[in-house]
Parts: structure tokens; C-alpha cells; sequence
């Protein structure tokens, strides 16, 4: 066989992928939770933010009960009459929408100051760096409910509240991360070309910082979900009326105890089976996107 | 969820350990019990707020008190009586002795109104009740008589609301005085032992009340703010005893052996103001096609009736509140004073009100965003849901918007939503003063309409209402109060929804009578037999 | 290469820039902080019984000074802050500080057991996990971290109480137990009633940071044994016992000291969640309910000094990166943890 003198970078990255069945377990995972999020609402029975479709009085029925109208709820209802399973179908579709783009934004704005701040240096260095150092400093919920106050509630405010959260983290691993390429002799290179900084920044230096950022990045999407969860539970964020996992979970959080565990137990699993399958494959991607580790 | 076996070997090694521990607590006759809101200063007269007032019953006295119906009864006087419109004479208590033996006389109670008006930094005082006494008169040590400038009939129900200090510790002392303890001796049935902001307030028995004995020895009263928690703290015996018990616990304690649970509606009615401040559309309002209108909805009578029919008060008081809130018709259930048996809540009619807004101008229903707090009151986030439910099935386009406390109320007084969903706990138990805070004309300078959120407007019941507030005999005034009440309610100056249930639940061996203003007083809990 | 002189001045230099900055950083916080909770409501609304009349909100605006433009609230601010005065409490009328330091223990000790048990099971564990990465422990050890990662902290806080203490009725679930004074402190780990209290929020804290560390740990194992002189020691058949604790652990602690220390800062300021579920009466608590009540010195104060902390705290990780790995300057050192 001589496949492995052919194989393409794209090849090799998915044949070391595959190594690990955890990771393709992971990935099978991530593609089906993917899928239903994209199509919560042809695979959804009811459209849970659709307040005429529910009703109060069929509310936190078990799972598998009829509802008045004769129609079964196979994971129950929580306390509003809203469709268990139409909820987590739809609650996945924000929490993932809201975790991916907030990591996305974060990591352009990142990425952005991060960069600047490592091939400007001096006092734009240093204007970022303490910047940064208040963003890390304050706690992620005061931020949260101070624009939450200012702005409303909404999806787009949480991711807001996120991305303000999250992106002077990224300028920080982007810098140190960028700092350490500079030194190296390609750039010197580049720079004796005369190539101009943005051109060296954007085609030399990202590339080469991009891999291990978006290892980063892959954990923090599922930390953006979790994040949100949190925020939502202390009652910041989302409109009740649109539900992600998190607030899901937090509005069945106090039926737990009464022994109504659906309410709050099935979007948890839902949550944990997400953010698992994003962590596994960022594991396995980050082994195999590290060169050190190869054999 | 946890095997058998495990638990059953758990219970084998723990249950001499248990069993050690509870004999001791009950020997000693000290008990926890759990609250859910901070007590932000142990000075009686520092900040008026309900958990204050509450923690404040058991170390001070008011010279009326307050049973758990909030009807008054002698506390340190023993009678009053209105000498004529503007003089009132209190006979006092003889006998009564302060924690640090002194005796009680009248100049304690003429101590005590001179410094309620001047507490230092005081977020919020009791000056409003002392206020209408213009003049204090010492008669002798046991008789006192209080001068007002207008005929005040509310002065027993105010005063019933200030706590009696001793002049002898109090006039030095400032709040931190009562925060350490120095200052903290009253005439009540437990002294000051220790206060803890945020955290806790332990007391010791007053072993020489002239009440007569307390059944406990030390209170521990802790504060978890977390309902789950507090829940837990019971479950676990850290705590014997907790207030506000989650609505969807309540089901599943009913039925534990080990414990009691006892609720009683509250004087806390859950309703609606509707903003009618704008002649066009009121703040997130709209037609269909979410433009603002020439005219605002809200200002018609029959929408206003439309939004009161549509909702269903029973499904939300059976399924949101698990049975544990009471339809409403006004703004005080009807056992107290001042109410209408007459006024009845209204039918849920989905239909009548689609016809009743046809009516109006609006075939189509319009447009509306439903504001309201997340954690104020017992289920708010999942009372407002409900209700866009009910208003969605009506034609009406509806949106949900919830806030914390503080942000919410700031907003809301600043008249930045349409449609708010609010609460009213009317401390002095009786109609008239509820609805000249919440339905009164706003007129600040008067007293009148201070929480008047929707601006509701009608000069006929303000007249009413005055008049009901300058009338001495008991029963006329009662009269009129009620014909206000049914005056206001039949043009739905406001949306009564539900008056809060209050829940206790207390382990085995505590016997708790609930009470109607939502106090949780240790003098109340008594050991069953 | 710079003569020890050299560098000792440098570093002089370096902390004195870098506590400027942070004054700056301070500053600007607490400018940011105070518009941010004046936009978020007016305390009053809280504050006043809803009872009260015009003339009695009129008062209490007064007393507290929310009557004056919110620049000169600043600056009055301002000025006391200088003198170390961050203002007293609108609720409970007591100094800010007082009442923020007063909880200071009780988060400290929450968060040092939490970092203990972190770093006491984080460090073997993630080691075991990096030398073995393809057996079943390895394998397992790594799948518990991704675990201990996903859970969102209130899902694992709440369950700890179903199982531990409503379940089995072993522990309690709430407050902070009998303390014992120990040079001024009130700490909880000395008596048994203490620990029992502890165990529940310090563990449910730790299982983030736990996870964390067996990562960078494993992560730096397996880095380390691929490293030239490693695999030279080893070939010159070193025992595995002196590989590890010498070269590998050495090689692992750079990444791991940086973690602990931004953590450390993170877990106090994040154990608002841990602390509001378990009724644990830290400064996280304080905050969460001094924002309800919209008590701004309070929240001021609380940031002050925790971003104060945490300020310190980068500052020494960066000096001791330095220490460690001479390779690194002062200035470029950055902490590789996150959160």
C-alpha cells in the first residue's frame, strides 16, 4: 500500500481522527445533535415558542401521558404545557446557535486584538493587555446583568453578554501564541520581503496560529453553552418564552425534588450529550492537530 | 434513583446518631428556623420591610398588635378609643419590663415616636406612621393621648406598625447600636443574642415576658435565600421549620409523615396595571403590524374588560400555583376589611372577550409585550406566561418580558411598559389604603396614588375614597370603602388575578398557625402533642 | 545573557509598571461599574416600603446622596476610596468593606479546598492519565475529566444535594457550620461539623478545576516524554520513578502553576454559583444579593478588591514564570489558562 506517501493533509487529519473510536463516537454524536438542531422544526411535534399551540392546563404531565386533546407527550410537558421533546429539539437549536456563534464572534474579535497586540506591541500592547486584564477580572455575571439591564433580553443580548465574556481570552492565547511565531525565521523572511504587516499578519502568522485557536475554540463553544446554562439558571439571559437547554433545565430545576425529574433531566442529558460529543472531538482533534504528538 | 441498600445501611449506621442528635434539640428546646429573605438591620425603626418587621416582633412590641388574621388586639396598651376627631388615648400596659429589667411606662412610647422620623440613613422609615401625630401627652406613666391635624382613622392599624424602644438605651444609640445588641432590648418574648447580615439572628427566651412563657429556649433564625435549599434544610433537619415552601414541593410534603405543612392566604393580591398615562399606543403596545396606534387601547373600558375575561384565574391558580393562591376580585381577599362580598372574580369568557374587543375597535386584537419580575412573587415568570397564553388565543399578538427586581421596578415606575404584571401586600389589612395607593388619582403631594402605575383615573371613586378616609364610624367607613371598591373593580381600574397562599412547612413535633401577612414568627410555632 | 543585577532591576522596574497599570485598571472599573449599576435601577425602588410617600422617597434619595449628578456621586466616591473608605452600604448603613471582609474568609477557605482537592487529585490522576494513555484507567481518567468539565456547576451543586443529603441524610446541605478562630479568621475545615458543611460546595467547585488540571497535566506528561531528554534519561534507564518526578513533573509545572493562579483568582470570584446553591455565606453570595438590592457600594467594593486580588496574583504567576523557566522574559509571560 502507498497510500500514506499520497495521502493529503485533509486525509491524514481524518485517518489519525479515526483512530480513536471515543472520537468517532463523539463526532456521530455532535453530527445527530447538528442535525436535529438544523431541523427542530420539521422533527418537532409542536412549536414550543408558539404560545397559542401550548397549554397551561396540560402541563407537567409525565412522559409518554396524553394531553387533553388526546396527543402523547413522550418526554412530558414542563410547568407552561410546552412539549418536552419539541423543547430540547428547539432548545438545542439556541443553545448550539448561541455557543457557536459567540464563540465565532469572540474569536474574530480575539484574534483581531490579539494580533494587534503582538506585532504593534508598545502602547497598543500594553492599552489591549489591561483591557483584557479587566474583562478577565470581572465576574462573567455582573457583566451579564449590566447588559442585560441596558439592553434587554434577548438571544442576541446573551450573545452579547458572551462575547464580551469570552473574546479577551482568545486576545490573550492569540498574543502569546502570536508572539512566539513572530521570532520565528519565516516571518523574518516575509518581512525582508517587504511584504506589508497586514499581509504578513493575515497570511503568515494567522495560519500558523489558527490550529491549536481552534482546538481552543471547539472546547469553548461548549463552554459558551454551559456559560449560558448558568446565566440562565440565575435567571439572566434568555425570554422564558424561548427556552434554550439551560433555561430549560433551570425551570425544571425546582421540580426535581418533587420528583417531576423530566422537566429538568431530559434537557440535561441533552446538555451533557452536547457538550461531551464537542469535547471528545475537540480531544481527539487537538492530538492530532499537535505535530509534537506525532509519531 | 439510589439503591435500596445503600440508603437502608445509611439509615443502620446513622440512625443512633440521629436519634442522639434530635432528643438533644428537643431537650434543650432550641430550634432553626429557615427564611427566605435577608434581615437587613436588628434598629426596629432603621428600614420598613416585611422581613424586618417580622424578625422585630419577637424582641420589641407595637403598642397594638397585629393576630394572624391582622386583626388588631391589645399589645403594650391595653385599650384605645378616638376622645373626639382629633384626639386618641392609649392606656398602657402595667407590669411590662424591658429585657434589662427597667419597667415600661409612656415615656418609652413618647421616646420612641420622636425617633422614628429620625433614623440616620434609614432606606426607608416609619415616619409615615407616626407622621399624623402632630402632639404627644403624657397623662400619667400608664396613659398617653395622641393629637392629630385632620381626623386620621387608620392611627391604631399605623401605630400597630411602630415598635416601642427603651428611651433609656435608645437615646444614645444609633443603628449599629441595635446591630451589636448594645442598643437591641425591647419588651418581647426572645432577647438579642447575635446578627449576622445576610447570614443569621439568634435569640434567647425572655424568660420574664409578661406574656407568659415561650416553649423555646434559643431561635436560630437562618437565612436561605434559595429555595431549594431551604427546602433541603428542612428535608435534612439542619432546619425545623421554613417559610415560603416552593409551589412545586408543596404536593409531595403534604404527604411526608414527618412533616407539617399549613398555608394560609396572604394579603398579598397579584394583578395588572394596565399603562393609560398615553393618549396614543402606551409603551409596547401596537397594532398588528407593529406600528404604534392613535389611540391607546388601554384607556377603553371594554379592552380592559376584554383582558380581564380572557384570562382563565382557575387554570392558573390549579396548574401555575398548584392549588396554593386564591381567585381574586379585588385587592384584599374578603375576609378582611373593607372588601366586597359582592365583587366575585371574573369568568373566564375567551369568547366575550374576542366580542368585547370587536367592540371596542379591534376585530383583530392587536399587539402587546408582557412585562413582569422573575423572582418577586410566588411563580411570577410562570404566572406571565399564562397569561400570554390566554391572550394568544384571543387574536392578541403577545411577547414575553421578565427582569430581576431591580431592574424591573425601576422601570416599570418610570412607566416604560404597557402592560405590567405587579403585586400589592397591604400591611394595614383593610381595602381603603390599598386603593388609595394603587387606583387613587397620582397626586404624590396627597398621598394619593403613589404605586398608581397605569394611571387609572376617576375623579367619582377618588371623592369615595376620600371621604372614607376622614370617616370615623367603623361601619359607615366600611360602607363606603366597599362602594369604592365596587365602583374601581367594576371599570377595572386594575387586572385582579390571584391572592398569594403562604406556605409553612415545619417537621414532626411543630405545630405552626399560619398567619395572613406572611410573617414567620417563632411565637407562632408551638411543639404539637 | 544579563547580569543578576541587571535582572533584579528590571524586574524592580517591571512590577512598578505593572502596578501603575493596574491602578489605571482599577480606576477605570470602578468608573465602569458605577455607571453600570446606576444604569441597571434605582435603588430606591428597592429600598423604600412601597407604602411610603413622596416626601419620604425624597428623604431617603437625599440620605444616600443619589439626589446629586452622578459625577459628583463619583467623586465623592472617589475621594473616599483614596482614604480607603468605599462607602457604606445602602441597606445595612455598615462600611462596604467591613461587611465584604467580614465574608472574605469563608470564600477564601471554599476556594483553597476547592484548589486543594483540585491540585490533590488533578496532578496524580492526569500524570497516571499522561504515562498510560492507552490503558483503561488512562481512558477512563479522561472521559470522568470531559465529564467534570461538561456539567454545568448548579446541575452537579443540586444533585450533590439529592444524593448526600436528601437521599442518603449524610451531609448538610447548606451554611458553614461550627468555625473555630484561628489568628482572626473563622475557618470551618477544623471541626468535624465544619468539614461536613465543606465537603459538599469545596467539591462541587473543585470538579472544573479538577478536570482542568488532570488536562494540562496529562497534556504536559505526554509533551514531556516525547522531549529529547527524556527520552534519554529514560534510555539511559533512569528509574520511571525519578523520570517522572524530576523531568516530567518539571516539564508540567510551568502550564500548571499559571492555571492555579488564575484560577485561584476565577474560583473566587466564580463561586457566586457554588455558594448561592449551598447557602454558603462567602462574598460570592454578597454579591449576588447586593445586585439584587442594587447595593452599589457594596458591588464596587467587592469588585475593588477582588480585581485587586486578582491583579496580585498575575503579577506573582508572572514573576514565578519567570523563575521557572528562565527562557521566558518578564512581559511576555501569558497564561496559557483559561476558562
Amino acid at each position: 500500500m502507498t497510500t500514506a506517501a499520497v495521502q493529503t493533509p485533509f486525509q491524514r487529519i481524518a485517518t489519525d481522527f479515526a483512530r480513536s473510536r471515543l472520537a468517532i463516537v463523539g463526532l456521530l454524536m455532535l453530527a445527530l445533535v447538528i442535525a436535529i438542531a438544523l431541523f427542530a422544526p420539521v422533527l418537532s411535534p409542536q412549536n414550543p415558542y408558539d404560545l397559542a399551540q401550548i397549554d397551561v392546563m396540560d402541563s407537567k404531565l409525565g412522559p409518554g401521558e396524553k394531553s387533553m386533546a388526546g396527543k402523547t407527550y413522550w418526554l412530558g410537558t414542563d410547568d407552561q404545557g410546552r412539549d418536552m421533546l419539541s423543547g430540547i429539539f428547539y432548545g438545542l437549536r439556541i443553545s448550539l446557535g448561541v455557543g457557536v456563534l459567540s464563540t465565532l464572534l469572540a474569536l474574530s474579535l480575539g484574534i483581531v486584538f490579539g494580533l494587534s497586540a503582538a506585532w504593534f506591541g508598545g502602547k497598543v500592547d500594553t492599552l489591549i493587555m489591561r483591557v483584557c486584564d479587566i474583562q478577565l477580572s470581572f465576574p462573567a455575571i455582573l457583566i451579564a446583568l449590566i447588559l442585560l439591564a441596558v439592553l434587554g433580553q434577548g438571544v442576541d443580548k446573551i450573545i452579547i453578554a458572551l462575547v464580551t465574556v469570552q473574546w479577551a481570552y482568545y486576545a490573550r492565547t492569540v498574543r502569546g501564541a502570536a508572539l512566539v511565531e513572530r521570532g520565528k525565521e519565516y516571518v523574518e523572511a516575509a518581512r525582508g520581503l517587504g511584504l506589508s504587516s497586514t499581509r504578513i499578519l493575515f497570511r503568515h502568522l494567522l495560519p500558523n496560529v489558527l490550529p491549536p485557536l481552534i482546538v481552543v475554540a471547539t472546547v469553548q463553544v461548549a463552554h459558551a453553552i454551559a456559560l449560558e446554562a448558568t446565566l440562565s439558571f440565575l435567571g439572566l439571559g434568555l425570554p422564558i418564552t424561548e427556552p434554550s437547554l439551560g433555561l430549560l433545565i433551570s425551570n425544571g430545576f425546582q421540580y426535581l425534588m418533587s420528583g417531576k425529574y423530566w422537566i429538568s433531566f431530559y434537557p440535561g442529558l441533552a446538555l451533557l450529550l452536547t457538550i461531551v460529543a464537542i469535547n471528545l472531538v475537540a480531544d481527539q482533534l487537538r492530538d492530532v492537530l499537535n505535530p509534537r504528538l506525532q509519531k | 434513583m439510589i439503591p435500596r441498600l445503600i440508603r437502608r445501611l445509611a439509615v443502620l449506621l446513622l440512625a443512633p446518631l440521629a436519634a442522639l442528635a434530635t432528643t438533644g434539640a428537643l431537650a434543650a428546646r432550641d430550634i432553626s428556623i429557615g427564611l427566605q429573605a435577608a434581615i437587613t438591620s436588628m434598629d426596629p425603626h432603621y428600614h420598613n420591610l416585611s422581613p424586618n418587621n417580622s424578625m422585630m416582633q419577637h424582641v420589641f412590641e407595637g403598642l397594638i398588635r397585629r393576630d394572624e388574621n391582622q386583626k388588631l388586639v391589645p399589645g403594650l396598651a391595653v385599650s384605645w378609643r378616638a376622645v373626639d376627631d382629633l384626639t386618641w388615648e392609649f392606656k398602657l400596659r402595667k407590669n411590662v419590663r424591658f429585657h434589662d429589667g427597667t419597667p415600661f411606662t409612656a415615656e418609652d412610647v413618647a421616646f420612641t415616636l420622636k425617633r422614628v422620623p429620625n433614623v440616620p440613613n434609614s432606606p426607608s422609615s416609619f415616619a409615615t406612621f407616626t407622621k399624623p401625630i402632630v402632639d404627644v401627652k403624657i397623662v400619667d406613666p400608664h396613659t398617653i393621648i395622641f393629637k392629630t391635624s385632620t381626623p386620621h382613622v387608620l392611627l391604631p392599624s399605623d401605630l400597630a406598625s411602630v415598635m416601642i424602644v427603651s428611651r433609656l438605651h435608645g437615646e444614645k444609640a444609633a443603628t449599629e447600636d441595635y446591630n451589636s445588641g448594645k442598643a437591641c432590648i425591647g419588651t418581647g418574648p426572645y432577647k438579642y443574642v447575635e446578627f449576622v447580615p445576610n447570614q443569621r439572628v439568634v435569640l434567647k427566651a425572655n424568660y420574664g415576658y409578661w406574656g407568659g412563657e415561650e416553649p423555646w429556649d434559643k431561635l436560630t433564625f437562618k437565612i436561605l435565600t434559595n429555595a431549594a435549599a431551604r427546602v433541603a434544610a428542612l428535608l435534612s433537619g439542619d432546619v425545623q421549620m421554613i417559610e415560603n415552601v416552593p409551589t412545586s414541593d408543596i404536593a409531595k410534603m403534604e404527604k411526608d409523615k414527618n412533616l407539617s405543612v399549613v398555608s394560609k392566604v396572604s394579603n398579598r393580591v397579584i394583578y395588572v396595571h394596565l399603562n393609560q398615562s398615553t393618549e396614543k399606543s402606551p409603551p409596547f403596545v401596537f397594532d398588528k403590524s407593529g406600528k404604534p396606534m392613535e389611540k391607546n387601547p388601554f384607556r377603553d373600558v371594554r379592552v380592559r374588560k376584554a383582558l380581564s375575561m380572557a384570562v382563565n384565574r382557575d387554570a392558573i391558580v390549579d396548574r401555575v400555583m398548584e392549588k396554593k393562591a386564591v381567585s381574586a376580585a379585588q385587592l384584599l381577599p374578603d375576609i378582611f376589611y373593607g372588601t366586597s362580598k359582592k365583587l366575585k372574580p371574573t369568568k373566564f369568557d375567551p369568547e366575550g372577550a374576542k366580542k368585547l374587543l370587536a367592540e371596542a375597535g379591534y376585530p383583530n386584537g392587536f399587539a402587546m409585550t408582557l412585562h413582569g419580575p422573575a423572582g418577586r412573587y410566588i411563580n411570577d415568570d410562570k404566572v406571565i406566561q399564562a397569561l400570554a397564553q390566554f391572550y394568544s388565543r384571543i387574536g392578541i399578538d403577545t411577547k414575553v418580558e421578565t427582569f430581576p427586581a431591580s431592574v424591573y421596578f425601576t422601570r416599570a415606575t418610570n412607566l416604560e411598559f404597557g402592560y405590567m404584571l405587579l403585586g400589592w401586600g397591604t400591611e394595614s389589612g383593610e381595602q381603603a389604603s390599598a386603593m388609595r395607593s394603587l387606583l387613587a388619582t397620582r397626586d404624590p403631594a396627597k398621598g394619593m396614588g403613589v404605586n398608581n402605575r397605569g394611571r387609572y383615573t376617576n375623579p367619582a371613586f377618588d371623592k369615595l375614597l376620600e371621604q372614607a378616609l376622614v370617616t370615623m364610624d367603623d361601619k359607615k367607613r366600611e360602607g363606603l370603602i366597599q362602594q369604592a371598591a365596587e365602583m374601581v373593580m367594576g371599570e377595572v381600574g386594575l387586572i385582579p388575578l390571584h391572592y398569594e397562599v403562604s406556605t409553612w412547612a415545619a417537621a414532626k413535633g411543630f405545630k405552626y398557625t399560619p398567619r395572613t401577612d406572611q410573617y414567620t414568627l417563632a411565637t407562632s410555632l408551638k411543639p404539637s402533642k | 545573557m544579563l547580569c543578576p543585577d541587571a535582572n533584579i532591576r528590571n524586574m524592580t522596574e517591571y512590577i512598578i509598571r505593572r502596578l501603575m497599570q493596574s491602578g489605571l485598571v482599577l480606576v477605570a472599573m470602578s468608573v465602569l461599574v458605577f455607571a453600570g449599576v446606576y444604569a441597571i435601577g434605582n435603588p430606591v425602588e428597592l429600598l423604600v416600603n412601597p407604602m411610603a410617600d413622596e416626601a419620604e422617597r425624597a428623604r431617603v434619595i437625599a440620605s444616600l446622596g443619589l439626589d446629586r449628578p452622578l459625577w459628583e456621586q463619583y467623586l465623592t466616591f472617589f475621594k473616599g476610596a483614596l482614604t480607603g473608605d468605599l462607602g457604606k452600604s445602602f441597606v445595612f448603613n455598615v462600611p462596604a468593606v467591613g461587611l465584604i471582609l467580614q465574608k472574605l474568609p469563608a470564600t477564601i477557605e471554599l476556594a483553597f479546598c476547592a484548589m486543594f482537592i483540585a491540585i490533590l487529585f488533578g496532578i496524580p490522576l492526569g500524570l497516571w492519565a499522561g504515562l498510560r494513555p492507552d490503558s483503561i484507567p488512562g481512558k477512563a481518567i479522561m472521559a470522568g475529566s470531559i465529564l467534570g468539565f461538561s456539567l454545568p456547576t448548579f446541575w452537579v451543586g443540586l444533585l450533590l444535594i439529592m444524593f448526600f443529603s436528601v437521599q442518603l441524610g449524610w451531609l448538610p446541605s447548606n451554611g458553614r457550620g461550627d468555625t473555630v478562630n484561628v489568628f482572626g479568621f473563622e475557618v470551618s475545615f477544623l471541626t468535624a461539623d465544619g468539614l461536613s458543611h465543606l465537603f459538599m460546595p469545596a467539591l462541587n467547585l473543585a470538579l472544573f478545576k479538577l478536570s482542568l488540571i488532570i488536562r494540562l497535566t496529562r497534556a504536559g506528561t505526554r509533551e514531556a516524554l516525547l522531549q529529547d531528554y527524556v527520552k534519554f534519561a529514560r534510555a539511559k534507564g533512569l528509574k520511571a520513578s525519578r523520570v517522572v518526578g524530576v523531568h516530567v513533573l518539571k516539564n508540567i509545572m510551568i502550564p500548571i502553576v499559571t492555571v492555579i493562579g488564575l484560577e485561584f483568582g476565577s474560583v473566587i470570584a466564580f463561586a457566586i454559583v457554588t455558594e448561592s446553591i449551598f447557602a454558603w455565606p462567602g462574598t460570592g453570595k454578597l454579591l449576588i444579593d447586593s445586585i439584587t438590592s442594587l447595593d452599589r457600594p457594596v458591588i464596587v467594593a467587592y469588585l475593588m478588591i477582588i480585581v485587586t486580588l486578582f491583579i496580585v496574583i498575575n503579577l506573582v504567576v508572572d514573576i514565578l514564570y519567570s523563575v521557572l523557566d528562565p527562557r521566558v522574559r518578564l512581559g511576555q509571560a501569558q497564561g496559557q489558562g483559561g476558562h
